[in-house]
């Protein structure tokens, strides 16, 4: 009890995630924060592309044709077979196709003189050769935005070639106002997605939390439910598991205490009464010290009855597993036959021994051979001269079998369930020497092993099996 | 023997106390780890007998580890009411000899206390054993007694191994359970007597002078001399 409560003064150990993250306390909060940011971070990486790739798109198409044109026309323009006429005659031709593809052109010769084209005059501040411009211009009379582009002609003449852009600055409007309602809507969806979450977290974790509550309040009765969705569900198995072995657990306690206030009651009045008889009417010097060694094994008995049963609780705890190992029981369990395969013949008894390796098991060597012990010490304590003992051992089915069977009175059918229970005693058993925990603690060692203990009736006698899964 | 005993319980410590000079040994008493490390480190003793729980500040274990951390060798024996096999464990890996878990026999304690000693003294390899005119040849694992050959099982020989290696001290079933069969529980059945007997039968039986002595209460003792 001391132990345990050194134990339980340790600090929690509570996880701490670091910075601002820590504000947030809900988890709920948390998910729907992160989803929030997910989900604008994404549509900010897709706005962004969507814009870059259209506007990107239409510039360098422009870009190309303008290009692409300039060349025609500036070659027309080279001597020996060029001149200014045939440049604005092609400009003509351009103009004169029926589809307004846009196209701007404006000609001029070495006297700053208008050749052909379709712009009014010469665009204010459109002074250097062969750089992109993009300029309010007055095309036919009308005011426009173009992309312009000039080029140096021989005998100072000089070429503009450009598109008008009004439309692709249109385009440009009407995406950026598309994105700007987009983005809205997307903030919007983010937010009530985030909510949607986070309600939906709080309805998993609600049912969780309003059981587990009660639990904690003191009713072990309750269980997690199940079918929330597969992560909750697979915890709400391991919490439930974790539940069910308290409440055994618990079970347990609550037996051994009901066990030890009724149990070693008598043995304690027993040692009790002896010694202040002892002390009231004992004439002489050898009848006290008699009383006191009688009292003396009297508290042993109490002792050993204590150590089994915190030897039985310290297997039902399960914390012996941590020393689990590969191991093979044939040579313990020959051990085991040499070491009472003596007392059998002193007491007049047979002890036939049938052990076949190999008998594979993972599990802890001393609390096999103190189970088979417990088995065999029942056994010869049941039997009577001339009877016979058998101990048998196999792998078969992946599962190691012990078998010790004796020719005693047996336990009756009805009894066999109870008979592993702590301090449970059979009618046939009350009158011989014993606690009533040997089979309570055979049970205890198969069970930590996951393996089982069973009780058959032998025709007669009883015959105990235990079974331990196999490690192969 | 000079034995240090460190134990806090007025009532135990007296009683063991008493025993063990009752039994001829020298005593020295602490009631706390900081006294018990104190003489520990600082006089020379055969061996300690060691409380696990101790009051003032350094417990049996911190006590143990100090004094093997400053190469100090006595044999130490555990006395303990944690009586779990892991509290077993611990305090062995700790450095300790032996352990007995609370309550104990007195029988009990002064047997594993003298066996510890004597543990410490036979550091060699011995190929012979001899009690009386009871020899064992530890190589030819072969047993004589004055001009006769003694035959015995595997199990037997290690059994009189045992308490010829022990020879002069009492030993207890536990002991004999624990260092001959390698088991840690006392099983209800009086398994070592009945082995006990098997073995007098054939080094004591045909023979004038018992060598192996049945001690009341207590378990068994092989020596030359009468008890």
């Amino acid at each position: 009890m001391k132990r345990m409560a050194a134990d339980s003064a340790a600090p929690p150990g509570v996880i701490h995630a670091p910075g601002s993250w820590r504000l947030i306390r809900s988890a709920g909060r948390r998910f729907a924060v992160l989803y929030a940011l997910m989900f604008g971070v994404s549509s900010c990486l897709l706005a962004v592309s969507l814009w870059y790739s259209t506007i990107g798109l239409v510039q360098r198409q422009v870009e190309n044709a303008i290009h692409s044109d300039d060349l025609a026309l500036t070659a027309l323009a080279q001597p020996p077979d060029g001149n200014l006429a045939e440049v604005a005659e092609a400009i003509a031709t351009r103009l004169m196709t029926p589809a307004d593809t846009g196209g701007i052109y404006l000609l001029v010769d070495g006297a700053n003189k208008r050749v052909a084209g379709n712009l009014d005059s010469w665009p204010q501040g459109l002074t250097q050769m062969n750089v992109w411009y993009q300029l309010p211009v007055t095309r036919n009379g009308a005011a426009s935005v173009a992309l312009l582009r000039a080029e140096a002609l021989p005998d100072g003449a000089r070429l503009i070639v450009g598109r008008d852009v009004r439309v692709r600055a249109q385009l440009w409007r009407v995406l950026r106002n598309g994105l700007i309602w987009t983005g809205f809507l997307m903030v919007g969806l983010g937010v009530v997605g985030a909510i949607v979450i986070r309600s939906i977290f709080r309805r998993m974790v609600r049912d969780i939390s309003i059981t587990s509550r009660a639990i904690a309040k003191g009713d072990l009765s309750r269980r997690l439910p199940l079918g929330v969705g597969e992560e909750f569900d697979e915890l709400a198995v391991i919490i439930n598991d974790m539940l069910d072995r308290i409440s055994r657990l618990m079970d347990g306690v609550r037996q051994v205490s009901n066990a030890i206030a009724h149990d070693l009651r008598t043995p304690v009045t027993r040692a009790r009464a002896r010694l202040e008889d002892a002390a009231l009417h004992a004439e002489s010097k050898e009848d006290m010290q008699a009383a006191i060694e009688r009292a003396i094994q009297d508290l042993d008995g109490i002792v050993g009855v204590f150590e089994a049963l915190l030897r039985i609780a310290e297997i039902e705890a399960g914390s012996r597993r941590a020393a689990f190992a590969p191991i093979d029981l044939t040579q313990t369990l020959w051990d085991m036959d040499e070491l009472y395969r003596a007392v059998a013949e002193e007491r007049g008894l047979h002890l036939r021994a049938v052990i076949n390796a190999p008998l594979p098991i993972f599990g802890d060597r001393e609390l096999v051979q103190q189970a088979v012990a417990n088995l065999l010490d029942n056994a010869l304590k049941f039997s009577t001269p001339g009877m016979t003992i058998d101990l048998s051992a196999r792998l078969e089915d992946d599962v190691v079998q012990i078998v010790v069977a004796d020719r005693g009175p047996g336990i009756a059918p009805a009894d066999r369930r109870r008979a592993t229970e702590r301090f449970f005693r059979a009618e046939a058993a009350r009158s011989t020497a014993g606690s009533g925990l040997g089979l309570a603690l055979v049970s205890a060692v198969a069970q930590l092993h996951n393996g089982t203990l069973q009780l058959f009736d032998n025709n007669p006698g009883l015959r105990a099996v235990i079974c331990l899964p196999s490690r192969e | 023997m000079r034995i240090l005993v460190v134990e806090d319980d007025k009532d135990v410590a007296g009683f063991v106390v008493k025993g063990l000079r009752e039994a001829g040994h020298t005593v020295e008493h602490a009631d706390n780890g900081r006294d018990g490390l104190f003489l520990a480190a600082s006089e020379n003793f055969d061996a300690i007998i060691l409380d696990r729980m101790l009051p003032g500040g350094i417990d049996g274990l911190r006590l143990m580890e100090t004094l093997r951390a400053q190469d100090n060798a006595t044999p130490v024996l555990f006395l303990s009411a944690l009586g779990q096999v892991d509290d077993r464990v611990k305090g062995l890996k700790a450095g300790g000899d032996d352990y007995l878990t609370k309550p104990f026999a007195f029988a009990e304690l002064l047997a594993r206390v003298e066996a510890l000693t004597r543990r410490g003294k036979t550091d060699g390899p011995m190929t012979r054993l001899t009690v009386g005119d009871l020899e064992m040849d530890l190589l030819s694992r072969s047993v004589r007694r004055g001009d006769q050959k003694i035959e015995l099982q595997p199990r037997e020989f290690r059994l009189l191994e045992y308490l010829m290696r022990h020879a002069g001290q009492v030993v207890t079933r536990t002991m004999l359970l624990e260092g001959v069969w390698d088991y840690h529980f006392d099983p209800q059945t009086n398994v070592i007597d009945v082995h006990v007997s098997r073995l007098r039968q054939k080094i004591d039986k045909p023979f004038e002078l018992p060598l192996l002595h049945t001690v009341r209460n207590a378990g068994y003792m092989l020596r030359a001399e009468e008890v």
